[in-house]
């Protein structure tokens, strides 16, 4: 019973889903609105579920002085210190339980949970992000290897969308002819990208659109179980 | 297990040799031009046409790890739908969304400071709920977005009162670096309402959506990365950030070229010390 209540309300929901789809007047039209409604509130309790739950399994690491735990302390401090100062000054124009906090304001020129947001979080973000350019270009010169046919392939188009991807590509075969400006690095770039890439991309999408159908109705009709939990 | 040290300096070297090549031009700019693609023009033929007073809205989809692609793009994008006198309402799939937006407005207002809030602007902030959001606003937008980022609400804000569904809005833009993003907006917002989608994403992500660029307009044009969003300054005729950056970028891409050639010489010298 436990399981089979859930398994039911999935396949009720499911069904509704997608009849309201091929017939959108009603009563499906009100039950998906109905539906989507309920989703919205159901995403939002989500965030407050994953905050409780970076929280808890922060905290169980740092009490278990795992390898590394004072990362995740670092975590659990930037973590309070954030929804503190929100809960306390309140963000923008939002003011928190304390209000506006106007002498913090003064003394830092903006609210505490902002100015963190746009002097911490923002550089440190970018910069993390920023980090992959040279993981990048480590391994560019360290596995870009011509080994075979199908490698030596990727190469000379990786090297012709790069250089074409470059304002210096432009400027490489700007002095061709009219006639074989279709050799001209950004134009030949944007043709792999086009017709090539696009290629593949659609049919990587479709493979994966079916792939979805037929998980999804492994679940509407009670096949795949396992986001019930439980081992089946 | 310890590194090879030979490959460890190698490394080093890799990494101190790319920060040297990105920092110099950033410091002392080249100035190389860029050239258009057929991608961003789409994207500008969109803002371009698109009758002036019409609501826009400009969703961003990205949080700060994104933002040297696409805070660049936004600020061009919405440099030119204020230059058009189009009205701009910004919202955000992506919880950090909303500040970008913000930080884009301030940017935008330098130049247009008779740019007034709820008049020709306003920022209704995050939703929850991805594509499912975007289906509700195609049903009706003050559900979805009771109050603004301010805590205004929907009927009281000036610019939105006769905007009742997607299908009043001018032209959305995505501005994304993942999901949800512009593939949500394309099938919720395009696909289903007809409302015609742009945007820009990241240049690793662009080419998994150039396929939405198609005859049907599922996409109009796309700017993937800070070369696109350097394009469009270019076609709005504003020296931006992305201009800026672009030599840096132009300039890593080479060295990474070096990086490959240096890497198969001395593969191919090592496959050939075997041999012997």
């Amino acid at each position: 019973m436990k399981r089979n209540i859930p398994l039911i309300l999935a396949f009720i929901t499911g069904i509704l889903v997608v009849i309201s789809e091929f017939i959108p007047h009603r009563p499906f039209s009100m039950m998906i609105t109905t539906l989507q409604d309920w989703f919205m509130i159901i995403s939002g309790f989500a965030i407050l579920l994953g905050q409780i739950s970076l929280f808890q399994s922060n905290l169980a690491r740092i009490k278990a002085r795992e390898e590394g735990w004072y990362f995740y302390l670092a975590g659990l401090i930037s973590f309070c210190l954030m929804l503190g100062f929100g809960l306390l000054w309140g963000t923008q124009e939002f003011k928190g339980l304390a209000g506006h906090g106007s002498n913090v304001q003064n003394w830092l020129g903006n609210k505490p949970f902002d100015y963190l947001f746009e002097y911490a979080y923002m550089p440190l973000s970018a910069t993390l992000f920023s980090l992959l350019a040279f993981f990048i270009a480590s391994a560019a010169y360290r596995a870009f290897i011509i080994r075979s046919f199908e490698s030596n392939l990727l190469m000379i188009t990786a090297v012709i969308v790069i250089l074409g991807r470059t304002s210096f590509g432009g400027m490489l075969t700007s002095w061709l002819p009219e006639n074989l400006k279709f050799w001209h690095l950004p134009n030949l770039s944007d043709f792999i990208m086009e017709f090539p890439n696009s290629a593949a991309q659609r049919a990587i999408m479709i493979s994966a659109a079916l792939g979805i159908i037929g998980s999804s109705l492994r679940i509407i009709l009670g096949i795949e179980r396992s986001y019930l939990g439980g081992d089946k | 297990m310890s590194a090879n040290p030979n490959s460890l300096l190698e490394r080093r070297i890799v990494f101190l040799l790319l920060f040297v090549a990105v920092t110099i031009p950033l410091i002392f700019p080249i100035g190389w031009k860029t050239e258009v693609s057929g991608y961003a023009k789409m994207a500008w033929e969109l803002i371009e046409a698109t009758p002036d007073s019409s609501v826009v809205i400009f969703s961003f989809d990205y949080d700060p790890s994104t933002m040297t692609e696409l805070q660049p793009m936004a600020e061009a994008m919405l440099h030119h739908a204020f230059s058009r006198n189009q009205k701009v309402m910004a919202m955000a799939l992506w919880p950090q969304g909303a500040q970008m937006a913000d930080q884009a407005f301030g940017k935008a207002l330098e130049s247009f400071p008779e740019k007034k809030y709820g008049v020709d602007y306003v920022n209704v902030g995050y939703k929850v709920a991805g594509i499912v959001a975007i289906q509700s606003m195609g049903r009706n937008m003050a559900e979805v977005f009771p109050t603004d980022q301010r805590g205004t609400k929907y009927a009281e804000l000036h610019m939105l009162k006769k905007i009742r569904t997607l299908k009043d809005i001018g032209y959305v833009n995505s501005l994304s670096s993942g999901t949800p993003g512009i593939k949500e907006w394309v099938m919720a917002a395009r696909d289903a309402y007809g409302t015609p989608v742009t945007g820009g994403t990241t240049a690793v992500s662009a080419p998994g959506l150039l396929p939405y660029v198609n005859s049907q307009k599922q996409l109009h044009g796309l700017l993937g990365g800070l070369k696109a969003a350097s394009e469009y300054e270019t076609l709005i005729d504003k020296i931006g950030t992305a201009t800026v950056k672009m030599d840096a970028q132009s300039i890593a891409h080479l060295l990474i070229l070096i990086f490959i050639a240096l890497g198969n010489i001395r593969a191919f010298w090592a496959k050939k010390r075997r041999k012997a």
